[in-house]
């Protein structure tokens, strides 16, 4: 990609003999505010954001090449989990749904569920994370605090699951890694009881909070035209009003048994599509999320072999497959092509991050130093998925 | 004060030397115990402990410790920073605020100088803090920097203008600027019998004068909901990015300084100052100094209070705040205070 040049606007006479000029700012990769290494060269006039570039690729870790060097399908799948770091379960289950779509396998009720409750408890977990470090990019930083303590609950449940606490290497290509403990429909149900009032503390708290109003309405306003132009996904789509959602549009797994809402903008604050509706969004898709953990907790059922599924050596048939799925960040797609050999001809990862990201340019024109944090915060990138 | 301490030491520069180094003590003693609170408010509010090892009792050394870490680290100035300025300015910064404290009656038996215009005084010489902020980000010769120093001279200088209105309010029914005859002033009970002589209790308008004044001040002392010259999301630390070691905790000194400097100002403009809440009970110099740092340290706590719940306003929103609410208000303010005085 030709990086489009930075020019500077000629300086401005501004009377008694003094200049003005525009100023170019690097913000990232060192900066606390851009969620991991994204670098955004900022053309300013005073504290106006004139023009806005990111630069990606400090976290490329040649993922799409390395899936094709593995000579084994399984051990993708840790690799997927290191693209959406603070989502894994979700990348994870995202390649399995491929991969058992490509080579035909059907897995049983309690995978099932078990999957769709990792996931759905996942997507808490991140939003969690998403809606912590926003408030935090806007100053509040107690919320951020009050979020992880939550998210800890849910990392809890999956280190007891699988053993790790971020990168977990459960959910596999035709079931799991091992079944759930037997206290892990206590403890999912405890969480869930738990979790409720948590988020009318965390609407007390941040949501409602005036000024955090004052600094995410009419900030950073993506109308629902160019999103879909840009091609948005996830919370970022949805904050503009637009009711896609994979789990409900495009079922897979066993979505299309449970009830819930799609939360989407409504520019109640503000605008529609600014900051504080998607921030609004992923608050509500944790409510959503709570309603499909409670039903799948109920309809799980007692037996089944998590593992029965599993091919012994996975050598799909040569044909191809896109597959996609909702992360918490948006639209996930794993494109992959195989030759009938041990390991994949190509892997392509639609990431959400990346494709969300390439509208920063776009919302931030016009906006100050500070609102290019909120916006920045408001698509939610995790660099790890941007950059691959 | 002078006359005591002159009792036992031999007279002349000594004297003058000791007299003025006091307020140095407890700015030193309370900054170590201000930051060891912070951190300590900070943790319970959210929901953990704060320091607990250093030192043993809760980690009540945390902050020698950091102090001693500071000292012993290397003092880095950018490579294309002025020196001279780059070097000057937490200096500047500490004078400021430490110069203000002459005019501050620590207690009925100490006041630095017994300048007639004290109030006046510490407004004027703080102002020399934004100096030192332009002077830091401008010789950090580092954009984002100059970017928080830019808002610093901004910020500062609208929020003079509700912060001295506030204090001229307080001028009207006091008709003296000298902080020691304004406390002075405020001793013994009101005419309710039960409530302190402060001028809070004055009239209602005063109540709505402190809170005009509080927030003036937390924007003067570069406090949440108005760090903007930091606010370390978005400039990464303004003008303290370059800053390391000693230079660095100069800055924080004096940031801990003018919190207690604004807090003791509010503690004296309007709760008394160095007057007992009971009267005549628990009076005296000794008490004094011990009411006026209580007071001014529930300040600061309140200060730390909000810093740890609120977001942080926008640097075009802080304009706003001041210049359309903060100042119109601050004036109706004094105009009804000063009613009050014409017809009571």
């Amino acid at each position: 990609m030709k990086n489009p040049e930075i020019t500077l606007e000629p300086p401005v006479d501004a009377g008694d003999g003094l200049v003005a000029q525009q100023m170019v700012v690097n913000m990232g990769p060192q900066h606390p505010s851009t969620h991991g290494v994204l670098r955004v060269e900022l053309t300013l006039d005073g504290e106006v954001v004139v023009k806005a570039v990111p630069h990606i690729g400090y976290l490329h870790r040649c993922f799409e090449k390395h899936c094709e060097q593995m000579n084994d399908y399984t051990k993708v799948v840790p690799y997927v989990d290191r693209m959406d770091y603070v989502a894994a379960m979700n990348n994870e289950l995202g390649f399995a749904i491929a991969m058992e779509r490509l080579m035909g396998i059907e897995v049983n009720d309690r995978v099932e569920y078990i999957r769709v409750i990792m996931a759905e408890l996942q997507r808490i977990a991140s939003h969690l994370l998403a809606v912590g470090t926003f408030g935090l990019d806007i100053g509040a930083f107690t919320p951020f605090l009050y979020c992880f303590i939550e998210r800890e609950k849910i990392l809890d449940i999956f280190e007891k699951a699988s053993g790790a606490r971020l990168l977990y290497n459960y959910i596999w290509i035709g079931g799991l890694m091992n079944d759930v403990p037997d206290d892990f429909r206590s403890d999912t149900a405890d969480f869930v009881k738990s979790f409720r009032p948590k988020i009318t503390e965390l609407n007390d708290l941040l949501t409602e909070n005036k000024i955090f109003v004052e600094r995410t309405a009419n900030v950073g306003v993506l109308p629902a035209k160019v999103a879909l132009n840009y091609a948005a996904s996830g919370p970022m789509l949805r904050g503009s009003g637009v009711k896609w959602d994979l789990r409900r549009d495009d079922p897979y797994s066993i979505y299309d048994r449970f009830e819930f809402d799609i939360p989407v903008g409504t520019g109640e604050k503000g605008t529609l599509g600014d900051c504080w509706d998607r921030y609004i969004v992923r608050v509500r898709e944790m409510e959503e999320s709570l309603r499909i953990i409670e039903q799948a907790l109920d309809g799980m059922p007692d037996e089944g072999d998590v593992q029965e599924a599993i091919p012994k050596k996975i050598r799909p048939p040569a044909g191809e497959i896109y597959c996609r799925t909702e992360t918490p960040r948006g639209e996930l797609g794993f494109y992959i092509i195989s030759d009938k050999s041990t390991s994949p001809y190509r892997v392509k990862a639609r990431a959400p991050s990346f494709v969300n990201l390439a509208l920063l340019p776009a919302i931030s024109i016009g906006s100050m130093v500070a609102d290019m944090v909120a916006i920045i915060g408001s698509i939610d990138i995790v660099l790890g998925e941007v950059d691959r | 004060m002078q006359e005591f301490l002159e009792s036992f030491l031999p007279a002349g520069p000594l004297v003058v030397l000791v007299f003025s180094i006091i307020p140095l003590g407890v700015i030193l003693v309370y900054a170590l115990f201000a930051i060891w609170l912070e951190r300590k408010v900070a943790g319970h509010i959210q929901d953990r402990l704060g320091p607990m090892e250093t030192g043993g009792w809760h980690g009540w050394s945390q902050t020698l410790a950091d102090l001693l870490k500071m000292i012993q680290k290397e003092d880095l100035v950018p490579a294309r920073a002025d020196r001279f300025l780059f070097k000057m300015a937490p200096f500047i910064a500490f004078a400021a605020s430490y110069g203000a404290f002459v005019a501050i009656p620590l207690s009925s038996g100490y006041i630095g100088s017994m300048i007639d215009i004290g109030v006046l005084y510490i407004v004027a010489i703080t102002s020399l803090l934004s100096v030192s902020i332009i002077m830091a980000g401008w010789a950090s010769n580092n954009k984002w920097s100059l970017l928080g120093a830019m808002r610093t001279a901004a910020q500062t200088v609208s929020y003079e203008i509700p912060t001295v209105v506030t204090i001229l309010s307080v001028i009207v029914v006091t008709g003296s600027l000298n902080l020691m005859h304004i406390s002075e002033m405020q001793s013994g009970n009101s005419f309710l019998g039960f409530l302190p002589n402060w001028l809070i209790f004055h009239s209602p308008f005063m109540v709505i004068a402190f809170v005009l004044f509080f927030i003036a001040s937390l924007a003067e002392a570069h406090r949440v909901p108005f760090d903007l010259p930091e606010s370390e999301s978005e400039l990464v630390g303004g003008y303290q990015t370059e800053y390391s070691g000693m230079r660095w905790g100069l800055f924080m000194l004096t940031e801990y300084a003018d919190m207690l400097l604004l807090s003791l100002v509010g503690a004296t403009l309007f709760f008394g100052g160095w007057n007992s809440p009971f009267g005549s009970f628990m009076d005296g110099p000794l008490w004094g100094a011990f009411w006026m740092l209580s007071k001014g340290m529930v300040l600061v706590f309140v200060m730390m209070w909000l810093r740890w719940t609120l977001p942080r306003l926008r640097v075009d929103q802080l304009m706003n705040l001041c210049w359309k609410y903060l100042i119109p208000a601050t004036f109706v303010n004094l105009i009804f205070i000063a009613l009050w005085e014409m017809i009571f």
